[in-house]
């Protein structure tokens, strides 16, 4: 296994997509933090790109580079290798390389002009979202053969969790205001990573204002710090449990 | 050395093998012939666990293959389309087989192939600038690259030119003499009556029959291994 994710990586470290995302990240946190003085203002700003442009890199890149590495992958299969280890190789050496991108791009800034608590769980939730979209992306490419269509549930995991679930979400809260939904609020929100992320971040930050609803029930039920263990575990089972589920079907699937 | 029992596969409606026996032995060179699409790739990929079948079992030398890997240490393979990572320079894949497979060798890598198709002269070029031959070569040259004791050739000579398909004659050849199992695909008769030793004929998932060459002959009368076969194949359909 360690061989393949040489393999993958020596091949991942020349791709200019990767290239491209990690000037994209360093532009954006160096720009938002040298026009804000604040400099937990430019983190609140930097959330966007965290909550959006993260997760969308990380699953895309990720689908895109499964399909195109298909033959890799099937030459692979044809050799004595288990399949649970050439699937889990390639997801370790995709999955390294993102992060490695993310750190360089964002935690670098980061690290230079912040350096508080704060940045570190900022650092912590994205490298959690990372992963997450990465185990995604693994379970999107293996129900499908067809790029297109891998691609296109990647888009709609992604499309999902970023804007419909919030939206659902509200609909759920507003139609059934008049009820105590606290604990439901909770568990909803554990159904998203994505807002996992931002509580997780927010409770550190203590702005209240941002919290949203989810934030403040999460803040008052847990009190900051137990939220924030819950909020890191649930993340981690949110890695765990797409590319478990993508390491069974891929045990089975037909090459 | 290969025994399969009563192998099924079924992909959605189309059934692509319909209970398939057959017994391959080391020291022969077995021609797997059919129409197009009648389950030829599905049985090598079978043998090869890259498709798992439905129903019935695969026996390598006396152990089931079913969530086995480690005999594919012990085969090599050559695929119809040889797929290899685009941005990939043809030594480093080379380089690249060997570290994932150092332990197969018990010596000496069979590098017989790669200088005999002149490979190390591209070993620079990344594999999507290579024709669809020179993958073919890279294909031929990865699967005896191991020594391995069964090789299995899906269409090998489809897009060789004449010198290359004749050297990679010449090896399988070679390997047979030093009592190797070959399976071999290939839609070209005149070249299997070259290299094989017997015929496994497969219609629509099924193994109809399978027979040595020098039999299919005597049967039909005929001196010609295509017309013999056809020969045979219209008795089989007039007995059905």
């Amino acid at each position: 296994m360690y061989k393949i994710i040489k393999y993958v990586l020596h091949d991942i470290f020349r791709n200019r997509i990767l290239l491209a995302y990690v000037v994209l990240l360093s532009l954006s946190s160096f720009g938002l933090f040298m026009m804000n003085e604040d400099v937990s203002k430019g983190i609140s700003s930097l959330l966007t790109v965290l909550l959006i442009v993260v997760p969308m890199v990380s699953i895309l890149f990720t689908t895109i580079y499964f399909f195109n590495s298909y033959e890799f992958i099937e030459l692979l299969v044809a050799q004595p290798l288990k399949r649970s280890n050439i699937l889990l190789g390639v997801y370790s050496g995709v999955g390294l390389s993102l992060l490695a991108a993310f750190w360089v791009g964002i935690g670098l800034p980061i690290i230079i002009f912040d350096g508080t608590v704060v940045g570190w769980y900022f650092l912590l939730s994205g490298s959690l979202l990372t992963m997450i979209f990465v185990s995604l992306a693994f379970l999107a490419s293996v129900l499908t053969r067809d790029k297109t269509r891998g691609i296109g549930i990647s888009m709609l995991l992604w499309f999902y969790f970023t804007l419909i679930f919030d939206g659902i979400l509200l609909m759920v809260l507003f139609a059934f205001s008049d009820y105590p939904l606290e604990k439901l609020t909770i568990f909803l929100s554990c159904l998203n990573p994505v807002d996992l992320a931002r509580i997780m971040i927010l409770l550190k930050m203590d702005i209240s204002a941002l919290m949203g609803y989810t934030g403040a029930v999460f803040n008052q039920f847990f009190g900051s710090s137990l939220g924030i263990v819950i909020s890191i575990s649930v993340m981690l089972i949110w890695v765990a449990v797409p590319i478990a589920i993508a390491l069974r079907i891929f045990e089975r699937k037909n090459l | 050395m290969i025994q399969i029992e009563g192998l099924q596969k079924r992909y959605g409606k189309i059934q692509a093998l319909r209970g398939i026996d057959l017994t391959f032995n080391l020291g022969q060179v077995v021609a797997l012939v059919g129409p197009n699409a009648s389950g030829k790739t599905t049985l090598i990929k079978c043998l090869l666990g890259m498709v798992i079948p439905d129903g019935g079992k695969i026996i390598f030398d006396g152990n089931d293959i079913k969530g086995d890997v480690l005999y594919k240490r012990r085969i090599g393979y050559m695929p119809q389309i040889g797929r290899y990572p685009d941005n990939m320079r043809m030594g480093y894949l080379f380089g690249m087989m060997k570290d994932l497979g150092k332990t197969r060798v018990k010596e000496l890598f069979d590098e017989e192939l790669i200088v005999a198709f002149k490979l190390e002269e591209m070993f620079g070029k990344p594999m999507r600038a290579l024709s669809g031959g020179t993958r073919q070569k890279v294909s031929a040259a990865l699967s005896f690259l191991f020594d391995p004791e069964v090789i299995i050739l899906d269409e090998p000579t489809a897009g060789l030119d004449p010198l290359a398909s004749e050297i990679l004659k010449q090896k399988i050849q070679k390997e047979k003499d030093a009592g190797k199992l070959i399976l071999v695909t290939s839609h070209i008769m005149s070249e299997l009556e070259e290299i094989a030793d017997s015929i496994a004929y497969i219609v629509e998932g099924e193994a109809i029959f399978y027979k040595s060459i020098a039999e299919i002959k005597s049967e039909s009368g005929e001196e010609r291994l295509g017309r013999a076969l056809f020969h045979l194949l219209h008795n089989l359909k007039c007995t059905r």
